[in-house]
């Protein structure tokens, strides 16, 4: 039995980022990967680093995140290849621009000034490719994206120099609380500790069913698909508002294409079934609205597995139950941003009781609640 | 032959229309089974037959027997009723058995109960330095423009490499009258001791007299320099000069053509990204897929046959693709199959075709520094990743091929893998101090040829197309 001062079960973006805020402060964790850190959505996300378009219970932490993305090479020693160059939503319609008018009130008045509403002539300004016809949109200026494996990769490490004990390859199973401790086997090994950390994505909902905390959680698999190099066209992230596309051009050329639209998740070997369909509704769209795209070729197509709650906000916080367990999980296709920012504030929660970000909507007790059941949602 | 499919639904699709292919289509339509045969190639006959029905090269003598043996499983094909799709991609499959293909510049995705993959073979990468130079080539690809238009490799050419098919274009090139300067034999002497055990039944192969007859027609019209341990092709803009090192004494000669080749490997692009489970062959250096002995993979419903499944040569190739069809039969019209040969004769027939493999595969093993290059070679082409790069990604922690790309493109390029991705696997492996089987593959992803955005769009909304998609 090796005694450690917390174990994180997931060595995703959020375990790893966890990982590291615990040894910054002082403690040592043992970090838990069944396969290997990034493996899953972490690794593999479309590395959109974005406050645009956040529930408002997530603002604070997206926010807070954000201050640590901006300093990411100091935090785990390398530039994650982090870049910020805005993220836009796009409104093709005067419809749509009215609801972007509407939001951006809301958030005013909330205090929060990081979306901003923007004209037909600075959104040709920002995004030239887009077509004539859009209205204008929403921008967040300070977002950005980063390489999804890079950085969960580059977290992991750091938690490694920090001395985080790292377990890749093998699953926590036998999760249990004894005397007082947490223990959990990991292949032929035994670990406990005071604290628990919930961080397994897509497979957290299980663990904290297994605990007594069902929570509404599903599985989806979002796909995405890069294409060959064509001249740098589009410079910020690029969001429709009224339909499911978003965008990324890298640096070398390459275009990132997502939206949503989902694959079928097999959770038990980590494989995803692509919906060329779906897929085809993409490319239909990134065809027509972008001309410089059509000689482009898809060089490969992928999905990744993410929990996705009833209220698509992540459980974020102490377990309404047990001493010393966590949660961090169901982040609902958008937690790549918020890991820096979580961890941070998980360190916060289990070291010093309390953290100065709100997170008051995140909380595990808000599914105990007696409360209609979420709307119905079509399956992928 | 048609131009797009012509239904959405098939009980088979075979794909790829080499030996194996066309042997197993051949059957399974000759069952009665709605049987599509798909091929990227503008004909049938894949790699050892390319062009078989087209070729402007008539006179027989200059391609070989074993050529024109394919005309006979191609008339078979063409009179069992199956539908052939040539100049087809396929770009995708699944575990669902979807099959994503494009043709004519259009995308169409159809369903198959049953799959018979025969997609054959790639060479095998030959990082040396300078091995992406323009006037570099692989064999394989002169090969290609040798049968499918007659063209020659024209200057200073050199051959260097090792393999029967190194030996079979030499003599191809040469009895077309092309010119080769010479031929750089890499294959590792040591290996002669090591295949000893297999030589009996490989002296009673038809390899033996083959193999015999064609590497003596090359040495009696060209320079041949055995025992070559080092390579490195140089040049500004494009190759201009071979180094290379034979017996301990170092030589530099001028170049304009230089065509590599060090063998062939299952091309798995396709079934790895079905999902179909693969496992590290020590003898071949290379990935082959798990199939039982009807040819099914760990994927219900895929079977694979030919060089896919295991290098075995187009004879080899051709009874697989009868047992995988066979199997195919069994399983969706076993009243048909009973008029075929049981599967313990199909397996004896293809236990005569392997005879004599083993002592090639021996043989034929590439040397070390042939698979494992040094820091400055460049291994990934497409992203310019060089084996100093992967060693150092190595020492800061990446553990894998899929680990490695949080450090360095390798493999995210166009060619998914195809010229960098065993390098990488035995690079790290060797890094690491691990089996090639612990170090693993890229995970890979369809499409797995690339299609043009345009090509995607153009997919037709079936009319389940807002249907769930979790089927079978
Ligand atoms: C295609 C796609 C695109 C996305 N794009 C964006 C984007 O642009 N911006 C953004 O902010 N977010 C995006 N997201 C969402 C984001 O990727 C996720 O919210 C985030 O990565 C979740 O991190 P995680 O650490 O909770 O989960 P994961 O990365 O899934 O990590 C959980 C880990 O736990 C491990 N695990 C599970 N059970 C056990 C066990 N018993 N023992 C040990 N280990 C276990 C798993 O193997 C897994 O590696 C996207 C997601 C996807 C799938």
């Amino acid at each position: 039995m090796t005694r450690a001062d917390a174990i994180i079960i997931g060595g995703g973006i959020h375990g790893c980022s966890t990982a590291v805020h615990l040894c910054l402060k002082g403690l040592r964790p043992v970090l838990v990967e069944k396969d290997y850190a990034g493996r899953h959505a972490s690794g593999v996300n479309a590395g959109g680093v974005r406050q645009l378009a956040r529930h408002t219970a997530e603002i604070p932490l997206s926010i807070r995140s954000m201050g640590l993305w901006e300093r990411i090479a100091d935090i785990v020693d390398d530039d994650c290849e982090f870049e910020s160059h805005g993220q836009v939503l796009v409104a093709e319609t005067g419809e749509e621009l009215a609801a972007c008018r509407a939001r951006v009130a809301e958030l005013e008045a909330l205090g929060f000034s990081h979306e901003e509403l923007i004209d037909a002539a600075e959104l040709r300004r920002l995004v030239p490719a887009v077509s004539d016809s859009c209205p204008g949109g929403i921008v967040s200026r300070r977002d950005g994206a980063a390489s999804p494996a890079r950085t969960t990769t580059a977290f992991r490490r750091k938690a490694g120099h920090l001395g985080a004990i790292v377990r890749e390859g093998m699953g926590a199973t036998g999760i249990r609380r004894q005397d007082g401790l947490w223990r959990v086997d990991v292949g032929s090994e035994r670990f406990e500790a005071p604290i628990l950390v919930n961080a397994a994505g897509a497979w957290g909902g299980d663990i904290a069913a297994g605990l007594g905390e069902p929570v509404p959680v599903e599985t989806v698999a979002p796909m995405l698909m890069i294409t060959s190099r064509v001249p740098p066209f589009i410079a910020p992230v690029v969001i429709l508002r009224g339909r499911k596309l978003s965008f990324k051009q890298f640096g070398n050329g390459t275009v990132l294409i997502g939206g949503g639209h989902l694959a079928t998740p097999c959770r038990d070997t980590g494989e995803t079934i692509l919906d060329w369909r779906k897929l085809q509704e993409s490319a239909r769209t990134v065809f027509e609205l972008f001309p410089v795209m059509r000689g482009a070729t898809i060089v490969r197509a992928w999905a990744g597995i993410e929990a996705r709650t009833g209220d698509d906000l992540p459980v974020l916080g102490p377990s309404a139950v047990h001493e010393g367990l966590y949660h961090q999980f169901g982040f609902s296709l958008h937690g790549f941003q918020l890991g820096p920012g979580a961890g941070a504030v998980m360190a916060e929660l289990i070291v010093d009781g309390s953290t100065a970000t709100p997170i008051d909507g995140l909380g595990i007790g808000r599914f105990a609640r007696p409360s209609p059941p979420p709307a119905p949602r079509g399956q992928p | 032959m048609t131009s797009i499919p012509q239904r959405d639904a098939y009980d088979v699709v075979v794909i790829g229309a080499g030996p194996a292919g066309l042997a197993a289509a051949a059957l399974t339509a000759g069952a009665g089974l709605a049987t599509l045969l798909v091929d990227e190639n503008m004909g049938p006959g894949g790699q050892v037959w390319r062009a078989i029905t087209t070729t402007p090269v008539k006179e027989k003598r200059l391609l070989g027997d074993d050529y024109w043996a394919g005309q006979r499983l191609v008339d078979d094909v063409r009179a069992s009723g199956a539908e052939i799709l040539q100049r087809a991609t396929v770009w995708s499959l699944d575990r669902t058995l979807e099959v994503g293909l494009s043709i004519d510049g259009g995308a169409r995705l159809v369903r198959a109960k049953r799959i018979i993959l025969a997609t054959g073979a790639l060479e095998r990468p030959f990082p040396i330095p300078g091995w992406t130079l323009p006037g570099v080539m692989t064999a394989g690809a002169a090969q290609t423009m040798l049968k499918s238009s007659g063209l020659l490799p024209q200057g200073r050419v050199v051959v260097a490499g090792q393999g029967p098919l190194l030996w079979l274009l030499s003599a191809q090139i040469l009895r077309m009258g092309g010119m080769i300067d010479l031929v750089l034999d890499t294959a590792d002497r040591r290996n002669r001791l090591r295949a000893l055990p297999h030589l009996p039944p490989f002296l009673t192969s038809p390899y033996f007299f083959k193999g015999l007859a064609m590497m003596r027609e090359v040495r009696a019209r060209t320079q041949v320099v055995g025992g070559v341990t080092s390579l490195a092709a140089r040049g500004s803009g494009r190759v201009e000069a071979l180094a290379y090192e034979a017996g301990g004494r170092r030589s530099e000669i001028p170049v304009d053509v230089l065509l590599l080749h060090q063998g062939v490997v299952p091309n798995v692009n396709l079934a790895m990204a079905a999902g179909v489970r693969h496992r590290w062959d020590d003898v071949q250096l290379c990935w082959v897929p798990e199939l039982d002995e009807r040819g099914e993979s760990s994927v219900a419903g895929i079977h694979v046959a030919g060089d896919g499944a295991g290098i075995g040569g187009a004879s080899v190739a051709v009874h697989r693709g009868r047992i995988a069809a066979r199997a195919v039969i069994e399983a969706l019209k076993p009243e048909a199959g009973l008029a075929l040969a049981d599967h313990a004769t199909l397996a004896s027939e293809l236990a005569r075709a392997e005879r004599g493999r083993a002592f090639l595969d021996v043989l034929f093993q590439p040397a070390r520094q042939f698979r494992i290059p040094a820091d400055e070679t460049v291994v990934c082409r497409c992203e310019e990743v060089t084996a100093r790069d992967i060693r150092e990604s190595v020492a800061l922690g990446a553990t894998g091929p899929n680990q490695l790309k949080a450090y360095r493109r390798t493999g995210m390029g166009p060619c998914q893998g195809r010229l960098c991705g065993l390098t990488v696997t035995e690079l790290m492996a060797e890094a690491r101090g691990r089996t090639p089987a612990e170090i693993g593959y890229y995970r890979l992803r369809a499409p797995v040829k690339p299609i043009t955005l345009a090509e995607l769009a153009s997919l037709p909304k079936g009319e389940d197309a807002t249907k769930a998609v979790v089927r079978g």
